[in-house]
């Protein structure tokens, strides 16, 4: 058991230094938005990957973590870190009707109606004026200069859900998961009472997700609808952030949030700056164009992404680890 | 009361376009059993297409439609042969995954059409755009009704065409059973081809014949996906008469919205009527319990 | 003592009537089996019981108390454990994860339950297969799997359903040997079976329906030579 730890142990180790050795903000940051992503990651994999309701808006938690953040701040003049907590708690208390209501859903149906939920959420975070201040947004006032304190809260956010699914996993809660994910009317047949746990799995995701929303509010300082509750950018990330690592696999999402932002990131800056790079270094008119074209294009390429991952790797990194490794090992 | 007239004209009139894009979804949800959450993003590409031959050719988005139809047709064909059908086979964990290939597809197209055509916002007015005639007091857009008659003819094809022909027949008899019907030698794979090409020519012809009174921009899948589940969901899945009048239901729904609310409240409009159904319709509801 | 009683259970599948006034009460510690040609509602009855579909009229009663619109996993937490004709197991789940995920039925403790779900897999005859995907085994051990999961849910009631079609005759000796021996442990069984040598040499009484109504019911002998029995299977130009 200990063995298998090695790999992502050594993960974290790196996790911890990183701060401290590389001090550019910009990698900071982009590393705060990988835990960040860990964190929806996980509580995606524990609805859709373990217990195998597929959802589709979980931005719909994200942004009511955020919102409550930034309203706790904005509104009520608490600071604003006490979203962290309540951010969760209100995720949760959206979950809970929707999942009342809705887990009598199967499949795909019940990932329409997350992503009614996330509609939902969007319209009346902008047209809900007097809450929210719609479109404008909330603005909320930074703790830290630094992003060194926002990355370890994000760290510990990040393994916090981790440890959270590797619980699950190995406790009765993942065994009823499994089965519901399996076959749940074998479930069923076993006396398990498929739509409460249903919930406590649903329970568990949002109210991760939900802390993540609080994190990001406190940490950007700024949100609005379009932002938090974005279908594409929230949702669907965190859909691919587990496909790619690996749906219902412990350390999937871990790996899937550094390889998502590393390639969305990749085409927005046109390969860090590279592509421009090449084009100053070899003159080509054409590799300009290409450049251009690349960082305009980077929410096409993010589509091309999904089908490509959808079509050639639906397990994932971690998923389909036998088969890469086999990959590779054929190929010397 | 003039008032109500008015609106419950404007809403069936939209209604009849609503039904094909329902038609579509419901026959590709009844048949290959997932959600084409690029169908909107379908009709948005039928729309540019229309815009195109219109603004570059000068054709008249009614012959369009012998042009859009069937190049939507191949479009949905190749979709399902390429990207979709592929996945049927994949061992995976999570049996959404076509779903989500929908989803990305969407975006592509999406995002192309942006690419090609900007974010800006275009139209096509023609003569009969803004043209209206009366009865009794009771103004009614020209082109909403002749858009209404060709959705009528459509509509009432397709039902020929599910009924009376071979085709047809097996479409209707993968949707039942997809083993039985390959058993019986159903090309089970050719059908799903065919229901989407279907299902996207549908669309398409909802597209071209909004053209005239609508607007275009690249964004507008989305919204459209949306009304297009609504309409299926209402209709209860996989029934076409069904999507009929869900496409009759939401467009009365919208216009009722629009006249006696608000114009922004359209959107939330669909969304509300998505969750009353959810909480309320057991037939559409129970359908979707035990799939 | 009649554990399970059925009276005048019917249901109503649109405008089909399924199962017709069914009444049949099951004695505690018999095995009690359910025959009748095909589509006659045998696993229909199954499926009430189990609350699989709701009833549409009548009462099921066990333990003199009336589950009729209990839930599924409350049904089963009352005692009556049922296997599928069709079998689900729970494919990406070795064979030990799949009967864990039912003795947490009744322990939370995770090292109870693995050693009770190994106990009920020794019992059964699977341990072979302990560590093995549900999806790799053999039908006949798939079935096996499928009893082994209900049994362990410790129910004093077991619905087998068709657990040995597909078998042969090797294994068929051993199925009935495992369904005595779980008699025999103390479980009342009520058997849907296709199978005349399993049902026929194993059932203390039968209970025959053809088009969803009762036929007969009695000892094996008896039922076997009522003619409304054999006309039911075979038609009616046999004179018996």
């Amino acid at each position: 058991m200990l063995k298998s730890r090695t790999g992502p142990l050594i993960y974290l180790g790196v996790l911890i230094l990183f701060p401290l050795v590389v001090r550019d903000s910009y990698y900071q940051h982009l590393m705060i938005l990988v835990l960040m992503w860990v964190t929806i990651g996980s509580g995606w994999n524990i609805i859709a990957g373990y217990t195998g309701q597929v959802s589709f808006g979980d931005a719909a938690f994200f942004g009511s973590g955020a919102y409550t953040a930034g309203l706790l701040a904005h509104k009520l003049g608490f600071s604003a870190w006490w979203g962290l907590g309540l951010g969760g708690l209100v995720a949760l208390a959206i979950a809970f009707p929707f999942g009342w209501i809705c887990f009598r859903l199967r499949g795909a149906y019940f990932a329409l109606a997350t992503l009614a939920l996330n509609e939902i959420c969007r319209h009346l975070a902008t047209v809900w004026e007097s809450l929210t201040d719609g479109m404008v947004g909330i603005l909320v006032m930074q703790t830290f200069v630094s992003k060194i304190p926002y990355y370890y809260i994000a760290l510990a956010l990040a393994v916090l859900s981790v440890l959270c699914v590797e619980w699950i996993v190995h406790s009765r809660l993942g065994y009823y998961f499994i089965s519901i994910r399996e076959d749940q009317d074998a479930a069923e047949s076993l006396g398990i009472d498929t739509h409460y746990y249903k919930m406590v799995s649903l329970s568990f995701a949002a109210f991760l997700t939900g802390l993540a929303g609080s994190l990001y509010m406190n940490y950007m300082g700024f949100i609005d609808p379009e932002v938090v509750f974005s279908l594409h950018d929230i949702s669907i990330m965190a859909i691919l952030v587990g496909i790619v690592g690996g749906v219902g696999t412990i350390y999937g999402p871990a790996v899937g949030a550094f390889v998502m932002v590393a390639v969305s990131e990749i085409f927005r800056t046109a390969g860090f700056g590279f592509l421009k790079y090449l084009s100053q270094a070899t003159g080509w008119g054409f590799m300009n164009l290409v450049t251009k074209y690349v960082s305009e294009a980077h929410v096409l390429t993010f589509g091309v992404l999904v089908v490509l991952v959808i079509l050639l790797m639906p397990n994932g990194v971690v998923g389909d680890w036998p088969k890469l490794r086999r990959l590779v090992s054929r190929a010397r | 009361m003039d008032v109500f007239f008015q609106t419950l004209v404007a809403g069936v009139l939209k209604g009849g376009l609503y039904a094909l894009i329902g038609i579509g979804m419901t026959l590709i949800m009844g048949v290959m059993r997932i959600i084409n959450l690029a169908h909107g993003q379908m009709m948005m590409v039928a729309m540019y297409l229309t815009y195109v031959f219109f603004h570059y050719m000068g054709l008249d988005p009614y012959v369009t439609l012998l042009i859009s139809m069937p190049s939507l047709f191949f479009l949905g064909v190749i979709i399902q042969k390429y990207f979709l059908n592929p996945l049927l086979k994949t061992e995976t964990i999570l049996p959404e995954n076509q779903v989500l290939m929908t989803v990305g597809i969407g975006m592509v197209l999406t995002e192309v059409a942006r690419f090609i055509f900007t974010s800006n916002y275009l139209s096509a007015k023609t003569q009969y755009s803004d043209a209206t005639f009366f009865i009794g007091g009771i103004s009614f857009s020209v082109a909403l009704c002749i858009a209404f008659i060709f959705a009528s003819a459509l509509t009432t094809a397709m039902f020929f065409f599910l009924i009376k022909t071979d085709v047809g027949r097996s479409i209707r008899a993968v949707a039942q059973d997809t083993e039985a019907a390959s058993l019986m030698g159903v090309n089970a794979e050719r059908i799903r081809n065919y229901t989407m090409g279907i299902g996207a020519a549908l669309v398409a012809a909802a597209g071209t014949l909004l053209l005239p009174v609508y607007y275009l921009f690249p964004d507008i899948g989305g919204p459209f996906t949306r009304k297009a589940f609504v309409i299926t969901i209402l209709g209860g899945l996989g029934s076409t008469v069904g999507a009929i009048f869900g496409g009759i239901t939401l467009g009365l729904a919208e216009a009722f919205g629009a006249t006696y609310i608000g114009m922004d409240y359209e959107d939330m409009i669909g969304l509300l009527i998505f969750i009353l159904v959810l909480l309320f319709l057991p037939q559409g509801f129970k359908r979707l319990t035990k799939v | 003592m009649a554990i399970l009683e059925l009276q005048d259970v019917g249901k109503n599948f649109g405008g089909l009537r399924a199962v017709d006034e069914v009444s049949f009460a099951v004695q505690e510690g018999e095995i009690f089996g359910l025959i009748g040609p095909n589509g006659s509602g045998k696993t229909t009855i199954f499926n009430l019981i189990n609350h699989y579909y709701p009833v549409t009229d009548g009462k099921i009663v066990f333990h003199g108390r009336d589950i009729t619109r209990l839930k599924t996993f409350q049904i089963c937490r009352l005692g009556i454990g049922r296997t599928f004709q069709v079998v689900k197991p729970l494919a990406r789940m070795t064979v030990l994860d799949n009967v864990i995920a039912s003795t947490f039925l009744h322990t939370k403790h995770m090292g109870q339950a693995r050693q009770a779900a190994e106990e009920t897999i020794e019992f059964c005859g699977l341990s072979v297969y302990a560590n093995h995907l549900a999806k790799s085994l053999p039908i006949a051990s798939r079935k096996r799997l499928e009893i082994t999961r209900a049994l362990a849910t410790r129910p004093k009631l077991l619905l087998l359903d068709e657990t040995a079609a597909g078998l042969n005759p090797g294994e068929l000796d051993e199925a009935i040997q495992l369904i005595k021996d779980i008699r025999d442990s103390g479980v009342t069984i009520i058997i849907v079976e296709h199978i005349m040598k399993v049902i026929m040499s194993i059932s203390d009484r039968i209970h025959a329906i053809n088009y969803g109504r009762t036929i007969a019911e009695g000892t094996p002998k008896e039922v076997a030579a009522n003619p409304k029995v054999i006309e039911a299977y075979l038609g009616e130009e046999v004179h018996a």
